[in-house]
């Protein structure tokens, strides 16, 4: 029992590394501070291209969510890590990071969009424009408001999965949480930086879990 | 340009490589293979012994699926894989990959299954039941079909979310795709086997989320 | 000894097929029933009436034990079967439930729907329940719908497959849990025409509805229910002609003239 704790819940080892998951910890939350509303925006871009039912940029946005869902985030960014130096673009580890998951995690988020926006009866935008509104303000007052109401889980959900997307990084080596995590258990031969980093991790996602899981249910009775 | 397919498009570096690349795909292939069914099923068991009802056991099923939703699946392979050695138990990679990824699968579908049951009408269990069918005949029947129809679109995400996982495996040593292209790659120093791996695994998952994108509908058209 | 309020007029003679004694049903510190004595005779088409919130539907519903009396005792042919012991799912091949939202299995056709049971629970081949649901949504009219979805059918047309769903069991008793409020008006007949049908092919049968017209012209016998007990109850122009308990004059004062 005594071993279980000195190999797992080592409290003098996780003094010493603290400072080394701290450091971590904040890469991954800017990592996901940059992700997130970079595939937000890019998939409401995307979402609403497609609205316009001009079937060219409707096929297209279909063809780039489909790629962005079947392809393997990881592969992608081992692509695009190696990748760009090919190139000639000779960038940090973080922005391959920052691109390969955001193409990932805005192919996500279109599709949510699209759902959320299809999902408006047509006879509200009808209203709308009988009232004289525009297309565009017709979206920006009355589609999307509703809209939003009813893709809060699935939005949610798909920002849980960014948030856990950001611990690929650490196979291109970049710093964020897990790497952190690795290296010190690495260092010590001890396994508490790894339990400790599932910690962190659960202090910052469980909330998020739970609350994701509620919304859910309440989501499925609605599709009856 | 010429750089671009000599380095991405190179066929000779991808033939000499093929047969790495091939095996790879296959353990990709066994891989998901295990991980789908074994996720699922246990998934199916945990969200039908929910219904149960015990309050110790569904304190730990909660516990459980929160866990694993919550932790990146990364996070929970490295922790089991690195981990496990200081408890006295060592695993293959590829046991560990199937372990933690059908775990996380079955968390998934327990939640999903349980929403899935839970929105399933009253009459439908008591109509059932009043016909005189036993609770597994009125599960197998009239309750699961429903259930699993109901959840059918996010279920099918969550299925193609786990196949594209699997080159997850490739961090703790497993030779599955990614890893030989990632080798392949390495010892080259030519991008192409990670475009032929990226096709690989195109081949695989694309008829997948077609096929999800498909599920999509009939809702609507209801 | 035959106690007439227990058993009601004239049925002296007919073997009872259902009995409640003493039947208590809380849920938490609401009592729902309190204390219920009541016997249904074969053949009997006894109709259960009273305000909402009376517990005439907790009342059937605890006859197949979809609720679980607090105390009390159910007896159906005689035996009690809400002991431990009892095989409820072979009981309930005794005793046929109508529902008031039909529930109808969606993914299943009608003739599915019909045989699932049969197969499951009756243990039949599936020859021969095929050839059993066939008769039964024969009976009830709808020999052309058999393969259609629950979707594709009207309300009324669902609510005979679920009717045919319960006879195919062939139960000794049918219990109708409102089984037209869910429906439109001009869907109501159908339904009832096959309830006098069932009636008059003498199958034993207990009603929980408002349909007080089809309540005067085709019930035995009336039980008038108002929180939890039976406050009165006997032959519909007893009811409706001689009301006796200021309660049930109430009630039937607020339905209007029937």
């Amino acid at each position: 029992m005594s071993d279980f704790v000195h190999n797992f819940f080592n409290l003098h080892i996780l003094d010493r590394v603290w400072p080394l998951l701290l450091t971590g910890l904040k890469t991954t939350i800017l990592l996901s501070l940059v992700i997130v509303p970079a595939g937000l925006a890019i998939g409401l871009l995307m979402a609403l291209l497609q609205s316009l039912r001009i079937y060219a940029l409707r096929w297209t946005v279909v063809v780039y969510v489909d790629l962005f869902r079947a392809y393997p985030p990881l592969v992608l960014l081992i692509y695009v890590y190696y990748g760009l130096p090919f190139f000639g673009i000779d960038t940090d580890a973080f922005w391959s990071v920052v691109l390969a998951l955001g193409l990932n995690t805005s192919a996500y988020f279109a599709e949510v969009f699209r759902a959320g926006i299809e999902g408006i009866p047509f006879g509200q935008v009808q209203a709308a424009r009988a009232t004289g509104l525009g297309g565009f303000q017709t979206m920006l007052y009355v589609v999307l408001p509703q809209a939003i109401r009813n893709m809060l889980p699935d939005l949610l959900s798909n920002v849980l999965e960014s948030v856990k997307l950001t611990s690929l990084a650490s196979v291109v080596t970049l710093p964020e949480l897990l790497r952190a995590a690795r290296l010190a258990q690495g260092n010590t031969v001890n396994a508490t930086p790894l339990i400790a980093a599932s910690l962190i991790y659960l202090a910052f996602l469980w909330p998020l879990v739970r609350l994701t899981s509620r919304l859910e249910r309440r989501t499925l009775t609605g599709q009856r | 340009m010429q750089t671009f397919s000599s380095n991405f498009l190179n066929w000779d570096v991808i033939q000499s490589y093929l047969p790495d690349l091939l095996a790879g795909m296959w353990v990709t292939m066994e891989l998901s293979a295990i991980i789908l069914l074994c996720g699922l099923l246990v998934g199916t068991g945990l969200a039908l012994a929910r219904m149960a009802q015990l309050r110790l056991l569904n304190v730990f099923i909660i516990i459980f699926v929160d866990v694993v939703r919550a932790l990146p699946p990364l996070m929970l392979m490295v922790v089991t894989y690195f981990g496990l050695p200081y408890l006295g138990l060592r695993l293959t990679g590829f046991a560990v990959a199937c372990i933690v990824l059908a775990s996380v699968l079955a968390a998934f579908t327990e939640e999903l299954l349980w929403a899935g049951l839970s929105t399933v009408s009253v009459g439908q269990y008591e109509a059932a039941r009043s016909t005189g069918l036993t609770f597994l005949q009125m599960m197998g029947s009239v309750v699961l079909p429903q259930a699993f129809r109901l959840i059918q679109a996010p279920l099918a995400s969550r299925i193609i979310a786990t196949t594209k996982n699997t080159a997850l495996a490739s961090v703790v040593a497993v030779p599955e795709l990614l890893s030989q292209a990632n080798t392949a790659q390495g010892y080259s120093g030519n991008a192409s086997p990670l475009t032929a791996a990226s096709l690989g695994y195109l081949i695989i998952l694309l008829p997948m989320v077609l096929v999800a994108r498909r599920l999509e509908r009939p809702r609507e058209a209801a | 000894m035959r106690d007439a309020a227990l058993h009601g007029p004239g049925q002296g003679r007919a073997p009872v097929i259902l009995e409640l004694q003493g039947l208590h049903k809380s849920f938490g510190l609401m009592s729902v029933l309190r204390g219920i004595n009541l016997a249904v005779h074969e053949g009997e088409m006894v109709f259960l009436i009273g305000p909402s919130g009376s517990g005439k539907s907790t009342l059937l519903r605890c006859c197949n034990r979809l609720e679980e009396p607090t105390s009390g005792a159910v007896l159906v042919e005689g035996r009690d079967i809400l002991g431990r012991k009892v095989n409820i799912n072979q009981v309930r091949r005794r005793i046929g439930m109508v529902f008031q939202s039909f529930n109808l299995y969606p993914h299943m056709t009608a003739r599915q729907n019909v045989t699932l049971a049969l197969c499951k629970v009756a243990r039949k081949s599936k020859a021969e329940a095929d050839v059993i649901a066939r008769r039964m949504l024969d009976h009830v009219g709808l020999s052309e719908r058999i393969d259609y979805y629950p979707r594709a059918l009207s309300g009324g047309q669902q609510q005979r497959v679920a009717i045919a769903r319960t006879l195919a069991l062939e139960p000794r008793i049918v219990l109708f849990d409102e089984p037209t409020s869910a429906l439109d008006p001009e869907l109501v007949n159908g339904v009832l025409n096959v309830m006098r049908m069932l009636r008059d092919e003498g199958m034993t049968m207990v009603v929980v509805s408002h349909e007080m017209r089809f309540a005067r012209e085709a019930a035995d016998r009336i039980v008038f229910m108002a929180d939890g007990e039976i406050v009165e109850q006997g032959t519909p122009s007893e009811i409706f002609g001689a009301p006796r308990h200021p309660r049930l004059r109430e009630f039937l004062s607020s339905l209007g003239t029937v």
